[in-house]
């Protein structure tokens, strides 16, 4: 791959807008208190969307270049010029971000005119408003930033974005505990980040983009040590933030955040920064196989991992965080196969943005309708209530499962083809896992799809469901639409694959495919019709118990405690980082502070004892004047001797 | 006899008056003692005099008499003023600088 | 003024005997002065001692000094002392008992100590070796006589540590008075005022004093106590010196018996 090539042709100044636009409508929300509560939501909707807006003209200017010279930057200022390292804050914007600058501020923009609604009990609406900006404008400096650093400056922004929306409600100490816990494992990846940095640093003196592909290109050794480091540690921060394996265990526990919050941070925007990652390092993974090698375990390990656990959850957004781990596995899984997969990772990613976002809409519509409930072992029915939730929840179910010609169909398809060109036994193991992923993602959408709108009702007492609010259906609707017709947009005439191409699969020629695609769509639609028809004959056949069953499989109770992610944490992880902690506490405490205190009491101890020499009578002090006229005396003499 | 011995007698009056200062507790009594380690300082002095073969040594055992006179006259007055407030010359008495 | 000792080296005959007779007698004085539990006494001891001194000082070429040490030191000092003594308590008795723990073994150490190293000293270098050249001896110094040998130096070596000592002695006179003041909180009542209070308080005799001692009295003596009412000695009626001294006689002969209260009724 030529790597010589810069990422960025042509500069423009309105990048920096992107980014402006939400960070001033964060800044004027929060400086501005509750004074701007009345009309802070709809400056953020309307801040968020100028953002859109600003991606389509970019979009449209970027069309009517060349392929070659698609690319765009925006120097802004130069943020660390220190010796050797010269860090210059700037933004670039190339065929690669703008699809992500436009699913965020799309979708973004879509979930705050939801939220406008889903949130207008709240009182703190204003404040949510904020953060969510604050979201928006942190994942745009994430994938518009044009170095390492640059980038690390906004994946922090969206951790502590995620923090504070996960822990919005953070008077119950449950929601609070959650947003700790997805900060923590976050903090694991971002570590794997910050050494990453160090390392393409100390490799190749330099962190931005340009920088390190030249570098890497230069190097003779196609598996050098540096370069697998790197992409390991670039592996585990996309793990950290995209909640894979083994850093996963916070995406469930995540869903304690509003319900707007869980379709656009934990579905379609910051899960996805890791997939960001990896493509935008391609020129790093091309170089080191290991590391491809080790995001493509990570990636199929997670995406039976979040299928299992999907299978046994009774809870309808953990359910579709489970959904969200496991498709972020395919995307992990695409990227790790290089640069045949890259654009299919990408269109997986996009068409997931769409469809996942509107179920988890969706799941807001249906719990808003219903008092707030989750279990969905208390629904039922509800498609006669909710007709359009019904319908567009039901559109991004036929997407995930991957139905032709729902848009899910086409990227979840190719992606299971390039695992199969993968080459020899490897090919198959991965192709095979991912048609396993493929029957059980079928199989648990489905359960969903039947406990929630089919059946027989099973409500709690004084349930009304009722259809939500125009401005709740409407981005629903939006995102139905984009579920239905992303995909192929995407796929036809390997349009996506072809505007990627000069950035992360330049001058790649695809093998000849082992298996014709014909027969991959052949398996692909055949595991899901399995999948399907295993749920209807489990949930349509036989009641659903209105209690959570407690004879059941080992498997199914594995899955339940999240595959004992949380217990496998706690005692590998934590208990040992307790004992340390209590231990060194315990060594500072007694032999440090020991030490110290005790030199102190010896002082103190000594002093009391020596200032009983102060009698208080004349008599004593003057035979210490004697005393002491005797010894000079004797000093004198000797001295003389 | 040499006139040494003088110097002998002086160390002893000297040491003497010390013990006393130090065992006493009538606050005059221990004033006297001081005398007389004075005086034995001054006998000392003659003495040497006497045995260099001029008189400084007098002339300094005169200034010591003046100036333990002063000496005597403004210690009395304390130890007087003291009693006045405290109604006992018993020099134990004086002991709050402790600890 | 002739010298009793001879010029160079060692002193004569008469001077050795006044020296072997005083010196133990001063060192006895001295430790008896520290012994003694009455205060007077060791005044007494003292003024011998200085005495004793003065003689040195006559015995060693320093007439002038030894007639200063007579009249000043002990005549004016020490009676200073003496009054003083009579001012604080001259029944201030010191009880042989130490309060301090150990004090007195750690004096006698220090003392004993520093008395051994001063004598020691001493020693090593006088009597071994002797006085280089022997003893010079004031002959040619008091050639002029010891008084005007004395004023010769006060008056020109030592003359500014003259003036400052006289500065001494106005300060220490103005001390005195200071240290010395009784400051009167209410002015001194007179004796209209005194006669006016002796009026109002109402008691038995206002016009006339109380009868002086010995007028109901069986006796005047000066060291038998009075009686009170109800027959029991006054403490109040004998000097304190007295009791002090344990001269009180018994007031037994002197109290009242039935013949003698049907006597006085």
């Amino acid at each position: 791959m030529d790597s010589a090539h810069a990422l960025a042709a042509g500069s423009s100044s309105l990048l920096v807008w992107l980014i402006a636009l939400p960070a001033l409508g964060a800044a004027i929300l929060l400086l501005g208190g509750r004074r701007t509560d009345k009309w802070g939501h709809v400056l953020a909707t309307g801040l968020s969307g100028g953002s859109f807006v600003v991606g389509i003209v970019e979009l449209i200017r970027m069309l009517g270049r060349s392929g070659e010279n698609r690319g765009v930057s925006q120097h802004l200022f130069t943020w660390i010029s220190v010796g050797h390292f010269n860090i210059e804050a700037g933004l670039l914007l190339d065929q690669l971000s703008i699809c992500f600058v436009l699913l965020i501020t799309g979708v973004g923009t879509l979930i705050h005119i939801y939220s406008i609604t889903y949130m207008e009990h709240d009182l703190d609406r204003r404040r949510f408003f904020a953060y969510l900006n604050f979201f928006i404008a942190a994942m745009l400096l994430l994938v518009l930033g044009n170095s390492y650093l640059n980038l690390y400056v906004g994946w922090e922004g969206v951790g502590l974005a995620s923090y504070l929306l996960i822990g919005f409600w953070n008077q119950k100490p449950v929601y609070a505990t959650a947003a700790k816990k997805a900060f923590v494992a976050n903090r694991v990846g971002d570590f794997g980040l910050s050494i990453a940095i160090m390392i393409a640093f100390a490799t190749f003196g330099s962190v931005s983009f340009d920088g390190v592909a030249a570098g890497a290109g230069k190097l003779a050794n196609l598996n050098s040590g540096a370069l697998t480091a790197m992409g390991a540690m670039l592996l585990l921060a996309a793990a950290g933030k995209s909640a894979q394996f083994p850093l996963q265990s916070w995406l469930g526990d995540a869903m304690a955040g509003p319900t707007p919050v869980s379709a656009l941070i934990h579905a379609a925007t910051m899960v996805t920064a890791g997939v960001y990652l990896i493509t935008r390092s391609n020129f790093v993974f091309d170089r080191a196989p290991t590391a491809q090698l080790l995001v493509v375990i990570v990636g199929v390990i997670t995406l039976l991992f979040g299928a299992v656990i999907g299978t046994a959850k009774d809870d309808i957004k953990k359910a579709l965080a489970a959904s969200t781990m496991s498709q972020i596995g395919y995307m992990i899984l695409a990227a790790g196969l290089g640069p045949a997969g890259y654009a299919f990772a990408i269109m997986h990613l996009l068409t997931h943005g769409f469809f996942k976002a509107g179920m988890f809409l969706g799941a807001g519509s249906v719990m808003h309708g219903m008092n707030d409930e989750v279990d969905m072992r208390r629904y039922g029915a509800l498609r006669k209530f909710m007709p359009a939730t019904f319908v567009t929840f039901g559109l991004g179910y036929l997407a995930i499962i991957g139905v032709p010609p729902f848009s899910g169909f086409y990227s979840k398809d190719k992606i299971i083809e390039a695992a199969f060109n993968a080459g020899g036994a490897r090919g198959l193991i991965i192709g095979s896992a991912a048609l396993l992923g493929a029957a059980i993602t079928a199989f648990y959408m489905t359960r969903v799809m039947i406990m929630t709108f089919f059946g027989k009702a099973r409500w709690a007492e004084g349930t009304h469901p009722h259809e939500s609010g125009k401005l709740m259906v409407v981005p629903m609707v939006i995102l139905a639409i984009g579920s239905v017709g992303a995909g192929a947009l995407l796929s036809i005439g390997s349009s996506l694959k072809n505007w990627l191409e000069p950035v992360v699969s330049r001058g790649f020629v695809e093998p000849t495919p082992r298996l014709s695609p014909l027969l991959v769509s052949t398996l692909a639609i055949g595991a899901v019709a399995l999948g399907v028809l295993i749920a209807y004959l489990k949930y349509v056949r036989q009641p659903i118990p209105e209690l959570a069953p407690t004879d059941v499989s080992i498997f199914t109770r594995a899955a339940r405690r999240d595959l004992y992610q949380d217990a496998f944490n706690e005692s590998v992880f934590m208990r040992p980082g307790q004992y340390l902690t209590r231990s060194l506490g315990f060594l500072d405490r007694v032999f440090i502070d020991g030490a110290v205190n005790g030199i102190g009491a010896l002082f103190g101890g000594t002093s009391v004892r020596a200032r009983r020499l102060q009698t208080g009578y004349v008599r004593t002090y003057s035979l210490f004047i004697l005393g002491g006229a005797a010894i000079l005396v004797a000093a004198m003499l000797a001295a003389r001797l | 006899m040499n006139p040494a011995n003088y110097l002998f007698v002086s160390a002893l009056l000297f040491t003497i008056g010390a013990l006393g200062v130090l065992t006493r507790r009538n606050s005059i009594v221990i004033f006297m003692c001081v005398e007389l380690m004075l005086n034995a300082a001054n006998l000392a002095f003659v003495t040497f005099a006497r045995i260099q073969g001029n008189l400084d040594g007098q002339v300094i055992a005169f200034f010591t008499m003046v100036v333990a006179a002063c000496e005597v006259v403004v210690g009395l007055a304390i130890i007087v003023s003291i009693y006045r407030s405290r109604r006992s010359a018993s020099v134990d008495d004086v002991n709050l600088l402790k600890f | 003024m002739n010298t009793l000792a001879l010029s160079a080296g060692l002193t004569g005959a008469p001077e050795a005997v006044l020296f072997w007779i005083l010196a133990p007698l001063i060192v006895l004085a001295a430790i008896g002065m520290i012994l003694v539990k009455k205060a007077v006494h060791s005044a007494l001891l003292l003024a011998y001692i200085m005495i004793s001194l003065a003689i040195f000082y006559i015995a060693q070429d320093a007439p002038f000094l030894g007639v200063v040490q007579i009249v000043v030191y002990t005549g004016a000092v020490m009676m200073l002392f003496l009054f003083i003594l009579m001012l604080v308590g001259v029944d201030s008795a010191d009880s042989l008992v130490e309060t301090i723990r150990g004090q007195r073994v750690v004096a006698l150490l220090a003392g004993l100590s520093l008395g051994a190293l001063l004598i020691g000293a001493l020693g090593r270098s006088l009597l071994g070796a002797g006085i280089a050249g022997g003893a010079v001896g004031l002959d040619q110094a008091n050639s002029g006589g010891n008084v005007q040998g004395l004023a010769t130096l006060l008056f020109s070596r030592y003359v500014w540590a003259f003036e400052v000592v006289s500065a001494l002695l106005i300060t220490a006179a103005l001390g005195a008075m200071v240290l010395g003041h009784r400051e009167r909180p209410v002015p001194r009542r007179t004796q209209r005022q005194l006669s006016e209070d002796r009026f109002r308080e109402g008691s038995e005799l206002p016009g006339a004093p109380l009868p002086s001692p010995g007028v109901f009295s069986r006796h005047n003596a000066v060291d038998i106590p009075a009686l009170l009412p109800d027959g029991s000695p006054a403490p109040t009626s004998v000097s304190r010196v007295i009791k002090a001294r344990g001269d009180v006689l018994p007031t037994a002969p002197f109290e009242l018996n039935k013949e003698s209260q049907g006597e006085q009724k």
